[in-house]
């Protein structure tokens, strides 16, 4: 898009701004038990304040009420959309975004503010407008506008119960979603794999095979970790190895938080372990609270299975 | 008054963490979920229609997400806490076979109107945030 054709183009967008979507229009149906209940029961939902009569009537409220955040739901256009929606200007917008190429969508935020509860026999009346457009910005998904609709909704007698914003990112895809659409079922992550080379892949096939080894040194006995082809004693390339019967003492350790990393569990502890032939270790402690680890702890180590493609020592309180 | 017990607001305090709750999410949740909130995109009922989008399976709709967002902080506080406003920034999918776990903590205090504000993190086990924002319930004075 030339700055020309940019500039052309948000002149079109931005006349949007303000625009009713909606005049004040009443839900086809009035707040009814059918539709909270089937509400509640899918969100395992079990607030008496919805659907316990005989306890709301005894409440300060006196009588049941729909759940707040059904607010939006009593509009909602229902099953006409699987065939496309009908034309309004937020519709209108949206095909112009799309025909200028910013054919991604990706709602990223919506607030809800609930002024008065609704109860069955009620009727929520929405108005919706296009109340705000972002400037151009470069985001992570790609280039794009940020819209912002404001849903206001009153009751029968013209009260106002509610009011929505919902902002929605439009953006230019920066791959074709249908080439990424290949995977048919979920792909669960896994662990970082460890980087096997010529020094190290025998311990790590070990791992695999349940033993956590100690290299040694067969000319003077020294054992080393982690691997390498070197003795730092005596600087023979000669060794063996020995297998350790993971009882250690943490030495240290740390509480990893933030970035949560795909793939691995939370809480996650790290610790460098002495283990009882001398060498150190690191691995992971689990099977306690990280507030209950300390400097010092005995624990014991087993080789597990901790995903589907990793075996790794995992060391738990002895 | 009944067997359903509400936090007053002299209970509360600024830092209280919220029980932590783990919900699978599952194809007839994300489905179902939809559907009791009239939302009949097909991208949250038809898996070849989410598979056009780029993801793998059928994904949780934004009204399931705010459903679960104040049925957490209302299991928290009891039935008797009034819904005073719902604030969600929304993050990776949803998708059946995760778990969200959700966590919640006491941010603010009003001590004059009662009003608490709850933030809440969830989180689904295979791409991180899910949603995050504030829930403000009213709380009642001691009955
Ligand atoms: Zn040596």
């Amino acid at each position: 898009m030339t700055p020309e054709e940019q500039q052309a183009f948000e002149e079109k967008i931005y006349a949007y701004v303000g625009r009713q979507v909606c005049p004040p229009t009443p839900a086809r149906d009035d707040v009814n038990a059918t539709m909270i209940r089937h509400w509640t029961e899918v969100m395992g939902d079990t607030n008496p304040a919805y659907t316990d009569a005989q306890w709301a009537a005894s409440s300060r409220r006196g009588k049941t009420i729909a759940p707040p955040a059904m607010l939006y739901v009593w509009n909602q256009e229902g099953f006409a959309v699987t065939t496309g929606r009908s034309s309004d200007p937020q519709t209108d917008m949206v095909e112009l975004f799309n025909e200028h190429g910013f054919t991604g969508v990706l709602g990223t935020n919506v607030k809800q503010e609930y002024f008065r509860e609704v109860s069955p026999g009620d009727t929520v009346v929405i108005e919706m407008v296009i109340d705000q457009i972002s400037e151009r910005k470069a985001t992570a998904r790609g280039a794009g506008y940020f819209f912002e609709t404001l849903a206001t909704f009153t009751n029968q007698d013209g009260e106002k119960i509610g009011t929505q914003r919902f902002r929605v990112l439009k953006f230019i895809p920066q791959e074709q979603p249908a080439a990424a659409a290949s995977e048919d079922k979920l792909e669960v992550p896994t662990r970082i794999a460890s980087p096997r080379g010529h020094d190290n892949k025998w311990w790590w096939d070990a791992c695999d095979e349940g033993k956590v080894l100690i290299q040694r040194c067969t000319n003077c006995q020294t054992l080393r970790h982690p691997p390498r082809p070197m003795c730092g004693e005596c600087q023979s390339m000669e060794w063996d190895s020995i297998e350790s019967g993971l009882d250690g003492e943490i030495l240290s350790f740390t509480e990893l938080h933030h970035p949560k990393i795909p793939g691995y569990p939370y809480p996650l502890v790290c610790a460098v372990i002495r283990l009882g032939e001398g060498t150190n270790l690191v691995a992971n402690v689990v099977g306690c609270e990280p507030a209950d680890i300390q400097i010092g702890m005995r624990v014991q180590g087993r080789v597990e299975q901790v995903d589907e493609k990793t075996m790794l020592p995992q060391f738990y309180p002895a | 008054m009944s067997e359903y017990n509400t936090l007053s607001r002299t209970e509360v305090s600024v830092g209280d963490k919220l029980p932590p709750v783990a919900i699978d999410i599952t194809t007839g949740l994300v489905v179902c979920g939809a559907l009791a909130t009239r939302d009949f995109e097909p991208v949250h009922h038809d898996k070849s229609a989410a598979q056009a989008t780029g993801l793998p399976d059928v994904f949780m709709n934004i009204l399931t997400s705010q459903g679960l967002m104040t049925r957490y902080a209302t299991d928290w506080s009891g039935p008797e806490a009034i819904v005073r406003s719902l604030d969600i920034r929304l993050g990776a999918p949803n998708i059946p076979g995760m778990v969200m776990t959700i966590t919640g903590e006491v941010k603010a205090k009003d001590e004059q109107t009662g009003i608490v504000d709850i933030e809440v993190l969830g989180e689904n086990n295979i791409w991180g945030m899910h949603m995050q924002g504030t829930v403000q319930l009213e709380l009642p004075t001691e009955a």
